[in-house]
């Protein structure tokens, strides 16, 4: 082939990648783009002051947030204690197969875990619309995650530091608590944060679980529902007036706002770490 | 002291004779917590065939073959009988609708994103200078962070009109070949305003899978690429993309187990299409995870509970198609790496 030809194709195939990659970046743009145009005339204060009775988010931010501290109360410890089992005490092959089990409950889409969450908790132990049942919804979902970057997290850490508490005849226990974890927290909490970050983006197992409310969060676990932020955008995006969809629009604002804060944690525990980590080989 | 190598059986710390009581105390607790996702996951599946049984018995096989799906006349007192079960007059649970809509939105969707996630890591891996890179990683975790809703709300609002009006005409023009891409085209809420959705969904998914492949590429064998005279495309087809093939599949499995269970976007966007399939790549269609949302409250008001029942059937359906594509993923991830990969919709 004529280097010509070579080269326009690798100039082709080349646009067509950046291309590509801009199809990534647009979309990202636009829904934050359009949240904001849709949402710029009733961004403000007011929002954090009112309930969703009268147009405003006080009761599904502090929702959500609630939420959120559920999860990290549920799902955190037993995330992390469950990687710690398959990193560092099971055995190789029992290890695989719950490892798979929890990969496996990745998969599930959320809308089952929803479904069976409803029938059993709301239902059949008539809990009615409740935080808990929320909770333990929205906790199934993001175990797997906390699981598995608790694992990573665990498995980075180099080997003869254990050998090194071996030889010193430290406990198990006291090796996990004092030379492996230190290492591992930031990979520990970057996992936890990944599974905020889902928490307040899921829907479908928060419907029919926790219901909707217009006032604001009671420490009441049953039988009074909670309102929250992906609920508003849900519903308000197919009611009919412009100030129901300045609304939706607002709660995802909100909601890209918590993003990104999230986002922001995660890199700065891992640049943290980095620093850490060169510091001790230095 | 002792001294004995010996096979590592386990696992880091490893599960040994020297074990103190507190040792064995945590580590039993420990184990009870790791049995935990497993099973969350077995009362799961337990759970949705236990509530699906009725249904699947009533329906039999025109679950898989019939397009009617209706409840029956909840308020009559007359009931249809079937293979024994009892539902309201007229109830039929005919799934497969919903099954081709779940298969084809996101067969779609997959056929969208994978080409767009390779192109773009290629571009972001090889081409752009290493300190843009974060910048526009940002954006993937942002795409793997916006909620469901959000796009459903940027779908409706702003993207599905705007191709429907801009976009769809033209590709309508295609229908003197393809069929399926005929008119009318509608106002934008339909199978492939959903796909596309879909795709920009799933793109997270598959580019962060495949950008730390594409990291894994050694550079011994690239150099030697150039050193032959390859240009950069030539490069990235005979040795990056070869040697992360596999990888890409498994990525892309993944993505589409993922397209497969979504479920506001879809609702919100797809046209709610009942008892019919598709007439064309425009038209509006349903899938099952968006059908069981939409479906649930006035399920509840079956008093035989039969509708109930026949959500969790289709959604058993789901289940089974979802969980049997993540496996298989995982199979592919586990057979081309030793290494950990991100997996899911993980930032």
């Amino acid at each position: 082939m004529p280097p010509m030809l070579r080269r326009a194709r690798d100039t082709l195939f080349w646009s067509l990648c950046a291309g590509a990659l801009l199809l990534v970046v647009a979309p990202a743009l636009a829904i934050i783009g359009s949240l904001l145009q849709q949402a710029w005339p009733v961004l403000g204060l007011r929002l954090l002051t009112t309930t969703t009775a009268v147009n405003g988010l006080q009761n599904a931010i502090l929702g959500t947030l609630v939420l959120c501290l559920g999860i990290l109360i549920l799902a955190g410890p037993v995330g992390i204690a469950a990687g710690i089992y398959l990193a560092e005490f099971g055995p190789r092959r029992r290890s695989s197969w719950l490892r798979l089990g929890s990969e496996t409950l990745a998969g599930i889409p959320s809308i089952v875990v929803g479904y069976v969450a409803y029938l059993v908790l709301d239902e059949e132990m008539h809990w009615g619309y409740s935080l808990l049942a929320g909770i333990l919804a929205l906790s199934t979902i993001v175990l797997p995650y906390i699981v598995k970057t608790t694992e990573i997290a665990l498995r980075q850490v180099p080997t003869t530091l254990r050998e090194g508490a071996r030889a010193l005849g430290l406990p198990r226990v006291t090796t996990l608590r004092r030379v492996l974890l230190p290492p591992a927290i930031p990979g520990i909490a970057s996992g936890l944060v990944v599974a905020l970050a889902i928490s307040v983006g899921e829907t479908a197992p928060l419907l029919y679980t926790v219901g909707f409310s217009d006032r604001n969060p009671t420490p009441d676990l049953f039988q009074h529902p909670v309102g929250y932020l992906t609920y508003v955008v849900f519903l308000n995006a197919t009611l009919p007036t412009r100030q129901e969809h300045e609304v939706a629009a607002a709660a995802g604002v909100v909601i890209v706002v918590l993003l990104l804060a999230l986002i922001a944690t995660g890199r700065a525990i891992v640049r943290r770490a980095a620093r850490h980590a060169a510091q001790m080989t230095a | 002291m002792r001294l004995r190598l010996r096979q590592r059986s386990s696992t880091g710390l490893g599960a040994d004779d020297d074990l103190s009581r507190t040792d064995r105390v945590v580590r039993a607790l420990l184990l009870l917590t790791a049995l935990i996702p497993v099973l969350a996951l077995l009362f799961l599946a337990a759970e949705m065939v236990n509530s699906a049984v009725p249904a699947l018995v009533y329906a039999g096989g025109d679950l898989f073959t019939q397009q009617l799906f209706t409840f029956g006349n909840l308020y009559a007192t007359a009931e249809t009988v079937s293979h024994g079960i009892h539902a309201p007059l007229g109830a039929a649970y005919g799934a497969l609708p919903f099954i081709v809509g779940t298969l084809l939105s996101s067969a779609i969707a997959l056929a969208i994103a994978v080409p767009i996630s390779v192109g773009a890591v290629l571009a972001l891996v090889e081409r752009v200078p290493r300190r843009f890179q974060p910048a526009l990683s940002v954006f993937l975790e942002l795409l793997a962070g916006i909620p469901s809703v959000a796009y459903g709300f940027w779908g409706i609002l702003y993207f599905g009109p705007a191709l429907a009006q801009h976009l769809y005409p033209a590709l309508s023009r295609l229908g003197v070949v393809l069929p399926f891409m005929r008119g009318p085209v509608g106002a934008g809420e339909g199978l492939l305003t959903a796909a596309v959705i879909l795709a920009v969904m799933i793109i997270p998914i598959i580019a962060a899978t495949t950008r730390e492949l594409v990291r894994t590429v050694p550079v011994l064998a690239k150099e030697g690429a150039v050193a032959l005279g390859m240009t950069p495309y030539e490069t990235a087809r005979t040795v990056t993309l070869p040697f992360i093939r596999n990888g890409i599949l498994a990525a892309s499995v993944l993505g589409w187990a993922r397209a497969l269970g979504e479920t506001m976007a879809v609702l919100m966007i797809s046209g709610d299409l009942l008892n019919a399939l598709p007439a064309n790549i425009y038209s509006p269609f349903s899938t099952i995870a968006a059908t069981i949302v939409d479906l649930l409250d006035s399920a509840l008001t079956d008093p035989t509970g039969m509708a109930v029942h026949a959500l969790a059937a289709i959604g058993l359906i789901l289940l089974a198609i979802t969980l049997a594509t993540n496996l298989a993923g995982r199979v592919i991830i586990r057979r081309v790496t030793t290494g950990v990969l991100p997996v899911g919709r993980g930032i």
